[in-house]
């Protein structure tokens, strides 16, 4: 085994998440403290560029047309055969679209164990813990491995980006290779990308938003947010499960998978305040979350709060609102 | 075709989550457990599939809560076909890496063309169960998909990307899919429709193997200190609608 940190770089559409820098930033310093180097890797097919942009000690690109779009079977071998062959003690993935599809995966076929839902990771003396999310966001549970080496899927957000992206002082070393394997037999074909329904209200572009979750209640009650949105004339956007049940369409989801939004304020009506959800709104200047339960994650990132029924409140609202 | 959904069952969110008297766990009798939001989906999923191109649907989970038996009568009153429960000393919340090992296990006999799971489950410490009984038969994954659609031996599935974006992919069966969201809302089986499937439903017993072990140890189990907490109003949605308003009007987004 190596002391070395193996971080899995993402890009879409010609841009490197955000989650890429954020992993690079915290597996330099761990790196550091293993004594061993932070290793970047990025898939991809032309994509050298971007692959230049991670600040880590040095960065892995691995080139193949079967690596132009994201490919979770591609990846996978991919990353199985370069943790084979490089032993990291450390490998960081996204706890994201695509890192879900990889990182529990690796755990079975590399025989590492995976500490999942991470938003905390330090090294003590050398020896790794994990800290994870878990429970919704309700419960944080730091474990340690069994063994020396494992996989870790760190969640969006967690550690500051600034930290991982070449700056003065870092030029990193920039190594381009194949792939280690073959990949023209893959089960598994990119066809297209989708893009989102256009024409809908931008609900990133409202000053203001009405946001809705699950404590709706049901599709007859929207139009008492409708209401309340109308007279703030602005729109109302959602939790997943909202847009999930098709009581609003999916351009109005705020989270991981809907948008990112930060409105000056931000009004959380019967939502839980899942991590899913937090990643797509805390950085609204001002949240109010309102909430039968006053134990709701919401209300560790929520400004102001209040524990009454969304939907006397609705209607109590929209009328001071008019006056 | 025939599909297999693996569940898993969870702490039900809504209750207080009470942490173990050494601090490693939850302490999980005093908790009520549910079936895996996601893994509703993926019962929902598995039926809507059965329908379009027929074949049969196989629940199958592992009792860790000796009440699994709830969840598999009501994915069959649901229109799954066939239930499995895999038995074992397994309690309440064992690992993801234990269950997937004996889900993959028991799956691997059944030769699924099309295995559904939830995407995540609120519990996965150690990783999501989807990948992972993936990894056990060699079959490919693929997650964070919102629909599938089976014809001629393969699988058309969307993948979610952030902002609305999707992928389209093409998976050759036999696949494994991670289910975000099913094509519509996971349908209701009435209790009258449970409770009389519960009385004559056959439920294949599987005897479990050894726990596969998470590969981690949980040092600390805690609910987080949040870094800042909101003011709390009091009153009622009167006296509250009133507190918003005011910050509206101070903030200058009043229209008009
Ligand atoms: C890969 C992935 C991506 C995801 N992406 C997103 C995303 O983009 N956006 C997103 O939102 N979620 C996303 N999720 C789902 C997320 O995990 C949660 O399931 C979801 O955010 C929960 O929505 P909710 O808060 O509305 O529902 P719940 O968690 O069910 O919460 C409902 C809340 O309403 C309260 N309540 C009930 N009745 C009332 C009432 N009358 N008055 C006031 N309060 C009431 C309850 O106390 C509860 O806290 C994603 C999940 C996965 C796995």
């Amino acid at each position: 085994m190596s002391n070395d940190v193996l971080i899995l770089a993402e890009h879409l559409k010609g841009k490197v998440s955000d989650i890429s820098f954020e992993m690079t930033g915290k597996g330099r310093q761990l790196a550091v403290a293993f004594g061993g180097k932070a290793v970047a890797v990025m898939l991809g097919s032309g994509a050298a560029a971007l692959a230049a942009t991670l600040g880590a000690d040095s960065v892995l690109y691995v080139d193949d047309p079967a690596l132009a779009e994201f490919n979770p079977q591609a990846y996978g071998r991919v990353l199985a055969a370069l943790i084979n062959d490089r032993a990291p003690r450390l490998v960081m993935v996204g706890n994201t679209s695509m890192g879900m599809d990889l990182a529990a995966g690796l755990s079975v076929t590399a025989g590492l164990p995976l500490m999942a839902y991470v938003n905390g990771l330090a090294a003590e003396g050398g020896a790794l813990a994990a800290t994870s999310q878990i429970y919704g966001g309700k419960i944080q549970a730091e474990a340690v491995p069994d063994g020396e080496a494992c996989v870790v899927s760190c969640l969006a957000g967690a550690f500051p980006a600034d930290a991982g992206r070449v700056g003065a002082g870092l030029v990193p070393a920039l190594e381009q290779i194949a792939s280690p394997v073959p990949l023209a037999d893959l089960q598994i074909k990119f066809v297209r990308m989708i893009e989102p329904q256009s024409g809908d209200v931008d609900i990133t572009q409202q000053p203001i938003l009405v946001s809705i979750g699950r404590g709706i209640g049901g599709q007859e009650n929207i139009e008492l947010a409708q209401e309340l949105a109308e007279a703030l004339g602005t729109a109302v956007s959602a939790s997943r499960p909202v847009t999930d049940a098709g009581w609003l369409p999916k351009t109005r989801q705020v989270g991981k998978s809907g948008l990112t939004v930060k409105p000056k304020i931000y009004l959380a009506f019967g939502i839980s305040g899942a991590p899913e959800h937090l990643e797509g709104m805390r950085g609204a200047e001002t949240i109010i979350a309102v909430n039968t339960d006053p134990k709701a994650p919401i209300f560790d990132v929520a400004h102001y709060g209040a524990t009454c029924d969304m939907l006397d409140l609705l209607p109590a609202l929209t009328e001071k609102i008019k006056a | 075709m025939n599909i297999v959904v693996p569940i898993k069952q969870i702490p039900n969110l809504t209750d207080e989550l009470e942490i173990n008297g050494d601090g490693t766990g939850l302490d999980h009798d005093a908790l009520q457990y549910v079936l895996n939001e996601f893994d509703e989906h993926a019962i929902e999923e598995a039926v809507l599939a059965k329908e379009a191109a027929g074949g049969t649907v196989t629940v199958i989970g592992v009792d860790t809560t000796g009440e699994l038996d709830g969840a598999l009568h009501t994915a069959l009153a649901k229109g799954a076909d066939k239930a499995a429960r895999i038995t074992g000393d397994f309690p309440r919340g064992t690992d993801s890496h234990t269950q997937a090992k004996l889900l993959a296990n028991a799956i691997r006999s059944l030769s699924p063309d099309l295995v559904l799971t939830g995407v995540q489950a609120a519990d996965d410490r150690d990783g999501q169960i989807g990948p992972m009984i993936a990894a056990h038969l060699g079959l490919p994954y693929v997650g964070v998909v919102t629909g599938v659609a089976v014809k001629d031996g393969k699988a058309i599935v969307h993948k979610e990307y952030a902002g609305g974006l999707m992928g389209e992919f093409e998976v050759s069966l036999p696949m494994v899919v991670g289910v975000q969201a099913a094509h519509q809302p996971p349908r209701y089986a009435p209790v009258s429709k449970v409770r009389q499937i519960a009385k004559t439903a056959k439920i294949d017993e599987i005897a479990g193997d050894e726990a596969a072990g998470a590969g981690s140890t949980v040092r600390r189990m805690f609910k987080p200190e949040a870094a800042g907490h909101a003011e709390m109003w009091e009153g009622g949605p009167e006296e509250v609608a009133e507190k918003i308003a005011a910050l509206i009007k101070e903030k200058g987004l009043l229209k008009g």
